[in-house]
């Protein structure tokens, strides 16, 4: 019904950690591969949709070194602009969207205090708020999968489909799903769990871990039903990665904004 | 200067700085005083209709002094719905009436709100939207939709098309976000800003 020319979204992600992006990253024209806001606004020029920052800093101290790095990044950015990592309370998201982030995106926090998503979305709108769920299934069906804190390694005893559900209830604007089973692996997107989620909720979803190639981005499109695919890694081997995943993209017939 | 109208409806530090980077002069007040003294106006807005109140009440006057006086005038978002006669997810609060007919909610069977990138097709000679073709991606997140009416100048299709933008004289409106829709929403705030 005419929802045909409603692009899905390729979303580029950086990790950082105390102001500098980690793992590595290969743009020609780079002068600092370590600074966010270079990174960003060279993602964004590359033809990413949007752009996601994720503090994974460990040290306390790092907060104002974040909203530092945020403000810089929003800076230049004219396109959507995700920050998470770190947020528990209304007031650090407050600090966030100030330094001009567009949305948060929450994990742990939600899990911890389900109406901290309530909060932030009646403040700053649903469409701020992405409640980030890290699900875990093993050889199990998407039923039985498993939301995990702390980065994948605590398990909740909440299932992934009903903590979704709950979290649309309470205002989350989009949900981003990472297959703690695929993360880092390259072998592709967990298309089964992720169509699954996006049958159970009416808004939409970002599929996130396993990306290792084009192929896995038109799966989790197709059979996967995402919204949207998160990567990392994948756009970090320069600026031709996302112009070339776009173009296998619209070749297989998934809506792209292209050009950008 | 440009008076980015603060009306209490989320975060619009974005729409500032968009503005900024064209090379405006743009303050972001809820001061009537302020908005009276203003060259231009921009109302943004995400969230719900139900925050337009300040709008019809303390905002009232200077808002209805900028459309009688010419000064150019962009409501974004749910600040171009507001131009529109009311919506449907707050029916007890009306808007401006400037642009006949009611924002709907999206209808069953397209998911919602409708998040991303959409094109954007260009009906007619617009000043707001001058040197941008039809085609153009934009960046949407919206629930509800304003009908396409007698001054569309851009449409977009989503569980049927309804108006990314619309034009009459001073009055702008556009349903996308061009704080957040790369290039081309840059040239469509250099365009306002150079009315």
């Amino acid at each position: 019904m005419g929802s045909e020319r409603l692009t899905k979204r390729i979303i580029a992600c950086l990790d950082v950690d105390g102001g500098r992006v980690v793992k590595g990253i290969q743009f020609e024209q780079l002068r600092d591969a370590g600074d966010p806001a270079e990174l960003a606004r060279l993602h964004a020029e590359a033809g990413a949709d949007e752009i996601v920052l994720l503090d994974i800093t460990a040290t306390s101290g790092g907060r104002k070194t974040l909203i530092d790095t945020v403000g810089r990044t929003a800076k230049q950015l004219f396109i959507p602009f995700t920050v998470g990592g770190g947020i528990r309370t209304l007031d650090d998201a407050a600090q966030v969207f100030d330094a001009g982030a567009d949305k948060v995106s929450i994990n742990s926090a939600a899990i911890a205090r389900p109406e901290l998503i309530g909060e932030i979305a009646n403040r700053f709108g649903s469409q701020a708020v992405i409640v980030a769920v890290d699900g875990k299934r093993g050889d199990n069906p998407p039923e039985a999968a498993e939301v995990y804190v702390a980065g994948g390694r605590t398990p909740t005893g909440r299932e992934v489909l009903q903590w979704v559900r709950e979290a649309e209830e309470r205002g989350a604007g989009e949900i981003l799903l990472t297959s703690m089973d695929r993360d880092g692996t390259g072998v592709g997107f967990d298309c089964e769990l992720t169509a699954a989620v996006a049958a159970e909720i009416s808004i939409p979803v970002i599929a996130s871990g396993g990306a290792g190639n084009a192929d896995h981005f038109v799966e989790v499109f197709s059979a996967g039903k995402a919204d949207a695919a998160l990567a990392a890694s994948i756009f970090h081997f320069g600026t031709h990665a996302i112009a070339d995943l776009k173009q296998a993209l619209l070749g297989a017939g998934i809506p792209m904004r292209w050009p950008c | 200067m440009i008076a980015i109208v603060d009306y209490g409806a989320g975060n619009i530090s974005s729409v500032k700085k968009a503005l900024e980077h064209v090379g405006a002069t743009a303050e972001v007040t809820c001061d009537p005083q302020v908005i009276a003294e203003a060259e231009k106006l921009v109302v943004p807005g995400v969230g719900h209709f139900n925050r337009c109140q300040p709008l019809n009440r303390q905002l009232r006057l200077p808002l209805l002094d900028a459309f009688v006086s010419g000064k150019p005038f962009l409501g974004i978002c749910v600040g171009m719905q507001w131009l529109f006669e009311g919506s449907t997810e707050a029916p007890e609060i009306s808007g401006a009436g400037l642009f006949q007919g009611e924002c709907e909610r999206f209808p069953a069977g397209v998911k919602s709100p409708h998040v991303g990138w959409n094109q954007i097709e260009i009906r007619n000679g617009s000043r707001l939207l001058r040197g941008i073709e039809s085609g153009v991606f934009v960046y949407y997140t919206h629930s509800y939709r304003a009908p396409v009416v007698e001054e569309t100048v851009a449409s977009s299709q989503y569980g049927g098309e309804f108006s990314a933008a619309v034009e009459r004289d001073n009055i702008f409106g556009v349903q996308f976000h061009p704080e957040k829709s790369g290039a081309t929403g840059l040239k469509v705030l250099e365009n306002f800003c150079g009315l």
